[in-house]
């Protein structure tokens, strides 16, 4: 029987990886995904200035600006794996071929998964290299405390590794807000609003306590404490903790989306 | 007749399908409920000054101002004069607490004013030396005039001169004493006959403008006087040292501390007067010394809800049609392509206004009833730059939902035009505020991205004569309210341009 589910998921796999594969559209979305976050990241560290020594810079978490700009984009293919299949109406076709529906969603989120994570390390990684080449021109030199960016260094490569995690979940959360609504529109609306609606609020509380409470549970600003690498003393959350929080709030969709998933007519 | 009829089938669609009208609404209370969210904490750090006076002073303009300082003073009735010469200004700054150093804040002030009342807002006339900036003029609160550049010494002081006319004031400036320059002259409406008049000294607090949002350090100034002469009918004759001192306003107001151990005073000298004060005689405006008030602009933060569900709506309106293949009995009832995007586009833009004007207008009098129940300062502004918040705020969603349209026809993908949108309205805004990036970046992305249209919300005023962390990540937009509107306005137009000539150049 355990046998049986496994080969099942397996094939339900494979088929969500061919149409995504065969989509013209998904491949210029992941291009799209790595070209909008490097080079947000290469500009930004283009036009940062460190004119002396302690000018209170993060240079990591510049450098890799892009991804509050690329996760929208994970976003957007995760939202279209799922409200893509209730557009046009295959999504027929996909359950008549696998009618476990859990396995459906849990085929796409592995692919999706899959996809953005190649997809997102090439991106970060372009957004050091850029970073790696552009910083050390404007100031931020050995001389004003900052050494080049490198892999080695063990917060940096947190920072990286943690920001591929932080697109992959994400996309993950999407995935289960499309499944939930199955509209499109109405799915990246959501996502939006989830993503950039806590940060926004926070900038006008005024009580710094609330404001910090926020900044642990929105999905975006806890996520993105992983790309600090100064003054960790001062993040509202740690680092891992803060994209612990966003898994969560991933799962949660998730664990919606397939609730409604196998209770609702398709 | 058409056109006309191509608008009223586009309104029975909209009108029709249930999930936009209720987007419409939702758009709304959204908005008003993200207030409620946003001004939910009360005030921890409630001092004295927050819990009794929930409003700052408001000038002659309906401004928020400043007017607390050290007045010596005495009540003139019907014309007169004052005129005086200022040997030195100095000063101390507490950059640390319990360690002071000598120094003066730019806008430092000390001089002779001519004032209504003691009441804090009345109308005034001053001439003043200053830290930095030479010898001023200034009256009611936001008109400044230069006079004698550089710093007064004991060798070369600066003399100053106020004369008072029924109820106009003229400032004078001279290098000796002797050769007078004009440096302008003020008509204060309905100025009474007695009115206060006397040396000041006010000093605001040093900013520090590094760090995001920067911060400020207390500074206290101390203006030297030489003999005064008066000209006119005085209510104690003519005689200085009978003069009282007072701290205006009571503390040195939002925008000055005094340091520890200082406190207003004057004294008599050898030769005149010294004066010691701190605060500030301007208007208020953000940044790290405005501490914990709200601002208009802060009750309309619902507009990003607002805006990100409108955009759902708006590009669902047209990207539903080719969905459902409406969009093909459409066509072939109107023709005329152009025409049935400028329908849509004032479908969408109406609704859009109406949400965004009656979203701005219910947010702004609750926000101040929230401020005021939770004790919080609310920062005035005159009505008409209220009356602009409201109606930008609809011109603003107007003009993202007529973007969302035109991109949801150039793209016909419905999750890909939304991210656009947003992304290219809100992710700017929210780099550029949240103070990651470093201020020249945050305001060149608030000059290039349709985020400069949320400008158009901003109250804060900013002053030449007032210093402060003029970035975006303390509420100052690089473009004029209605410069960064019309950024917005251009893309909106090249989104709109751009979707007429694809749908006339494509076939369905």
């Amino acid at each position: 029987m355990r046998r049986m589910s496994a080969t099942c998921l397996r094939r339900a796999v494979h088929a969500e990886w061919t149409k995504l594969r065969t989509d013209t559209g998904h491949a210029w979305l992941l291009l799209g995904l790595v070209a909008v976050t490097a080079s947000v990241g290469g500009a930004v560290a283009a036009t940062a200035r460190c004119p002396a020594s302690g000018c209170g810079q993060d240079p990591v978490r510049l450098t890799l600006t892009g991804v509050s700009l690329g996760q929208t984009i994970a976003a957007i293919v995760a939202v279209l794996v799922v409200g893509h299949e209730y557009g046009t109406g295959l999504i027929h076709t996909t359950l008549a071929a696998v009618p476990r529906r859990t396995t459906v969603l849990a085929a796409k989120a592995a692919v999706v998964s899959g996809t953005v994570f190649a997809a997102g390390t090439v991106a970060v990684l372009a957004s050091v290299l850029a970073g790696r080449g552009l910083l050390p021109g404007n100031g931020f030199t050995p001389a004003h405390g900052y050494a080049a960016l490198s892999l080695t260094d063990g917060p940096t490569l947190r920072a990286v590794s943690g920001s591929v995690i932080y697109l992959v979940l994400v996309a993950l959360l999407a995935l289960g807000i499309a499944a939930a609504v199955r509209d499109a529109a109405v799915a990246m609306g959501v996502v939006l609003g989830l993503l950039y609606l806590f940060p926004l609020l926070s900038h006008v509380i005024t009580d710094p306590d609330l404001r910090r409470h926020l900044a642990q549970v929105g999905p975006m600003p806890a996520g993105l404490a992983v790309q600090t690498t100064t003054d960790l003393r001062h993040l509202p959350i740690g680092p891992w903790a803060g994209l612990g929080v966003l898994a969560l709030w991933a799962a949660g969709t998730l664990l919606i989306g397939g609730t409604v998933l196998r209770f609702r007519d398709a | 007749m058409r056109g006309l009829r191509v608008l009223r089938a586009e309104w029975t669609k909209f009108r029709t399908v249930r999930g936009w009208v209720l987007g419409a609404f939702g758009a709304t209370l959204a908005s008003v409920l993200f207030l409620l969210v946003g001004t939910a904490s009360t005030n921890q750090s409630s001092n004295r000054h927050t819990q009794d006076a929930v409003a700052l002073p408001v000038g002659p303009g309906g401004e928020a101002v400043n007017d607390s300082f050290f007045f010596l003073h005495e009540a003139l009735t019907g014309d007169g004069s004052i005129t005086v010469s200022v040997t030195a200004l100095t000063g101390v700054l507490a950059r640390e607490p319990g360690r002071t150093s000598p120094g003066t804040t730019p806008w430092a002030k000390t001089g002779i004013l001519v004032k209504q009342s003691l009441d804090q807002g009345s109308q005034y006339a001053a001439m003043m030396v200053t830290g930095a900036h030479g010898v001023r003029m200034q009256d009611n609160f936001t008109h400044d005039r230069a006079g004698l550049p550089g710093r007064p010494s004991a060798t070369s002081p600066h003399w100053l001169r106020l004369v008072r006319a029924g109820s106009t004031v003229t400032g004078y400036d001279s290098a000796d004493g002797a050769h007078w320059t004009e440096r302008g002259s003020t008509r204060l409406a309905g100025l009474p006959a007695t009115v206060q008049v006397g040396l000041f000294t006010a000093s605001p607090a040093a900013v520090q403008t590094s760090g995001s949002r920067g911060g400020t350090s207390p500074a206290v100034a101390t203006g030297t006087f030489g003999q005064v002469a008066l000209g006119g009918s005085w209510a104690r004759g003519s005689r200085p040292d009978r003069w009282r001192g007072v701290q205006v306003g009571g503390d040195a107001g939002t925008s000055g501390s005094y340091a520890e151990n200082t406190s207003g005073a004057y004294a008599r000298t050898r030769s005149g007067f010294s004066v010691t004060g701190a605060g500030d005689i301007a208007p208020v405006v953000g940044g790290p010394s405005l501490g914990p008030a709200y601002t208009i602009e802060n009750f309309l933060v619902g507009t990003f809800a607002a805006l990100i569900v409108l955009t759902v709506v708006a590009v669902q309106f047209v990207t539903a049609e080719y969905r459902r293949g409406l969009i093909g009995t459409t066509l072939a009832a109107a023709p005329g392509r152009g025409r049935l995007l400028a329908a849509k586009a004032a479908v969408v833009v109406t609704v859009a206004f109406t949400v965004g004007v009656v979203a701005a207008a219910i947010s702004i009098p609750l926000g101040r009833q929230r401020a005021h129940a939770t004790h919080f300062l609310v920062f005035t502004v005159p009505r008409a730059v209220e009356l602009r918040a409201v109606l930008g705020t609809g011109l603003l969603l107007a003009a993202t939902a007529a973007c969302s349209l035109a991109l949801g026809a150039v793209l016909r993908r419905s999750a890909t035009a939304i991210t656009v949108v947003v992304v290219t309205t809100v992710l700017p805004y929210l780099l550029a505020v949240s103070g990651v990036l470093p201020a020249s970046v945050a305001q060149w992305l608030l000059r290039l991205t349709p985020a400069a249209g949320f400008a158009v919300q901003q109250t804060l005023p900013r002053y030449a004569h007032v210093l402060t962390v003029y970035t975006p990540s303390s509420g100052y937009f690089p473009l004029s309210p209605w410069g960064g509107y019309a950024v917005l306005g251009g893309w909106t137009v090249l989104a709109l341009v751009a979707a007429t000539l694809l749908l006339r150049r494509r076939d369905v």
